[in-house]
């Protein structure tokens, strides 16, 4: 299958690691990657904002880049969301209202398109360790994957997942929210650390990398001993 | 920035740094979620549930005007009278002209949430009548001159030892932590109330089109002795109240108790149709029923967000929410708190006003899967920012944005603001959560990632070659 990736602009930036698993993987499963480099953001940080005709242009240099994909694999939820969900929302009664739906239905989420699109679940991963899993919650609510990122970790030789009490709380991220209400976002992020140390993982899993950005960066300055790890990291671990 | 958003945030800040207040909440609420997970089990399919009782709602609310009409006749026709109100200051007059009317002292009120919105106990009060509130909660809460903390549980944000001291201090009651001895406490003082009152005020929590019924649903017994002690019986309820058919109580008791309170039903379920029938022994002399509108309309006139109008106030979103969980009712500054709240609010009260409670979510959709009658919540709250936005844009977001689109869509600006950033983060150390630190909303609390040595784009770039 021609499999063409959409890489958020938090991923490209601070995550690499979670692109190139990715792309490791798809690969081993004999996907052939296309990377269209000059797509890096879905305009979800306007839109959320409440600017939609400023989020417009963004949002059509995607759809018009994307037309002609067979499949679409987003390393994000959340991003995932904003195409899937919020761009029918965004183009509904303009010109674009069909290819936007077009769009939606051949985009997925990373977990959900191994599982549900290519029903593949044993990857020959490897990754010894005691792990939580916390559910990002466009990836959960928006999209409906719950089941899936928890099918590939059952796979995963070696690893211990425990489930924490918190797992389908948010974490508090929320995009411009953490930044124009800091100390509601923060309070959020320290019931997730809370519940997620509980557990004794080792590591905390998502399939949202800009979760782990909040969590990690939240843990790391209150000097608690949590790590957080992208599921794509975990499952291309061997 | 508005007042009310001020004020939200002031306390929100406060209220965030108060481990204690936010243990005390999140606590008791994983004890409801516990309650309601046990509840919900029982139903045989607890989605379907959820959507019939949304259809039913969209049907009533698209329906409103000929339900209403239904309703009212009903209740007319058994000597009831109906009183329509547009606005609070209306719904006032017309109570106290009632009361006026009726040389009425002292009322005795059972929990009326609109009553709340209409600021109805100070109109009483400065009109010299005493008002005292019958609900164990509201009673505390009215005792310590508070708004209620949570639409459903008004004093949920007290613990024992604060109601004993409340009720030492003003009940001089002796000391106790023992909450039935609380409850005896309470209704002592309130059944001297219920005997002298000369009006009870209720709310109503369903109106009932097709028998012109209202349905009282409480775990005291104090709304019963509410409408059954004095002569004249008030009920003042929002126009939404109404729903079909008496059979939609089969479905709509249950989920209000489970989905509200995790409980199987409620302990007191009441059907009210109107004052003392000829040959009936019991029942109020006169039984009046105030419909308000309040900018409900308004709400109606907004078909994309008219299902908020479906709410049966049972709390749920509220109890599932993260902000609410650690910021607490009173930092909202309305009646209703939480998601719903935050959705309704700017329609009833302006929405440059109140804009804020719709930014200050997560957008996470915890409320909108635990809505009984299938609320599009959060994303309502989205909706709200783009109204909000497209009517009154903030000039520097609005060009940051602008700026925002106009760099994602050129990727050599992108590859440009990684290298900038790349040599920002060398000197950010120096400046890290201070007041020079421009990403400080972020910094002051959490660490920013750093950039990578080398990014998604540069590995796919030296791949390729």
């Amino acid at each position: 299958m021609r499999v063409t990736l959409f890489i958020p602009c938090f991923v490209d930036m601070f995550y690499p690691r979670v692109g190139v698993s990715i792309v490791q993987i798809l690969e081993r499963l004999g996907h052939h990657i296309d990377y269209p480099e000059e797509l890096t953001c879905c305009g979800q940080p306007a839109f959320n904002c409440g600017y939609w005709d400023e989020t417009r242009p963004i949002a059509e240099r995607v759809l018009n880049r994307l037309k002609d994909a067979e499949v679409v694999v987003i390393a994000s939820g959340s991003c995932g969301a904003m195409i899937k969900k919020f761009y029918p929302e965004l183009f509904a009664k303009t010109p674009h209202a069909r290819s936007a739906l077009e769009l939606a239905a051949r985009c997925y989420e990373f977990s959900d398109f191994l599982v549900t699109k290519l029903g593949v679940t044993e990857l020959g991963a490897r990754f010894p360790h005691r792990v939580t899993f916390h559910d990002g919650c466009h990836g959960l609510r928006e999209l409906g994957n719950k089941k899936q990122p928890r099918a590939l970790l059952a796979k995963v030789q070696g690893l211990e997942l425990v489930e924490m009490g918190e797992a389908e709380t948010c974490c508090g991220f929320g995009g411009t929210f953490a930044a124009k209400f800091p100390m509601i976002s923060t309070a959020m992020g320290e019931v997730k650390c809370a519940s997620a140390l509980e557990t004794g993982a080792e590591y905390t899993v998502s399939n949202d990398a800009s979760c782990n950005m909040h969590i990690q960066g939240l843990a790391d300055r209150q000097r608690k001993p949590l790590r957080t790890i992208h599921l794509a990291e975990v499952l291309n671990s061997r | 920035m508005s007042a009310p958003a001020q004020q939200f945030k002031h306390d929100a800040e406060r209220l965030t740094r108060d481990l204690r207040h936010r243990s005390l909440i999140q606590t008791s609420l994983k004890k409801y979620e516990a309650a309601r997970d046990a509840k919900k089990s029982r139903y045989r399919d607890w989605q379907s549930a959820r959507q019939t009782a949304a259809e039913i709602k969209w049907d009533a609310i698209n329906h409103l005007d000929t339900y209403l009409e239904e309703f009212v006749s009903k209740l007319e026709d058994r000597g009831s009278r109906v009183h329509w109100a547009s606005t609070s200051e209306q719904a006032r007059q017309i109570i106290l002209g009632i009361i006026r009317e009726k040389n009425a002292r002292s009322i005795i009120k059972s929990k009326v949430m609109t009553g709340e919105e209409i600021h109805l106990n100070e109109a009483l009060e400065k009109a010299g009548l005493t008002v005292v509130e019958s609900d164990f909660g509201e009673y505390i809460v009215q005792l310590r001159h508070e708004a209620p903390y949570h639409f459903v549980f008004p004093a949920m944000h007290l613990v024992r030892e604060e109601i004993s001291e409340l009720f030492q201090e003003r009940l001089g009651s002796k000391p106790t932590n023992d909450p039935e001895e609380l409850m005896m406490i309470a209704r002592q003082v309130l059944r001297d109330k219920y005997i002298t009152a000369d009006v009870g005020i209720t709310g109503a929590n369903f109106a009932i089109a097709e028998t012109g019924m209202i349905s009282i649903t409480e775990n005291e017994g104090n709304a019963r002795l509410t409408c059954a002690l004095p002569k004249v019986h008030i009920a003042l309820m929002g126009i939404e109240k109404v729903i079909p058919k008496l059979e939609d109580l089969a479905l709509f008791l249950p989920m209000l108790a489970t989905a509200g309170a995790g409980q199987a039903l409620t302990c007191y379920n009441s059907l009210y149709s109107g004052p003392r029938q000829p040959g009936e022994t019991d029942g109020p002399e006169e039984f009046h029923l105030v419909l308000l509108d309040n900018k409900r309309t308004h709400l109606l006139a907004d078909a994309e967000q008219r299902d908020a109008l479906h709410c049966i106030r049972c709390g749920a979103c509220l109890n599932v929410c993260p902000i609410y969980r650690n910021v607490g009712g009173h930092t909202y500054g309305t009646t209703y708190q939480g998601p719903i709240g935050s959705v309704i609010t700017p329609y009833l009260r302006g929405l440059q006003s109140w804009k804020h409670l719709s930014y200050a979510s997560s957008l996470c959709g915890a409320c909108t899967e635990a809505c009984p009658v299938k609320i599009d919540l959060h994303h309502h709250l989205l909706q709200s920012r783009r109204n909000a936005t497209a009517q009154r844009p903030i000039w520097w977001e609005r060009f940051a944005f602008k700026g925002f689109a106009f760099v994602m869509n050129r990727p050599v600006l992108i590859g440009l603001a990684t290298r900038l950033a790349r040599v920002g983060q060398k000197f950010h150390p120096l400046i890290n959560g201070t007041r020079l630190d421009p990403a400080r909303a972020w910094t002051r609390s959490r660490e920013l990632p750093s950039v990578s040595k080398q990014t998604f784009k540069e590995f796919w770039k030296s791949r390729t070659k």
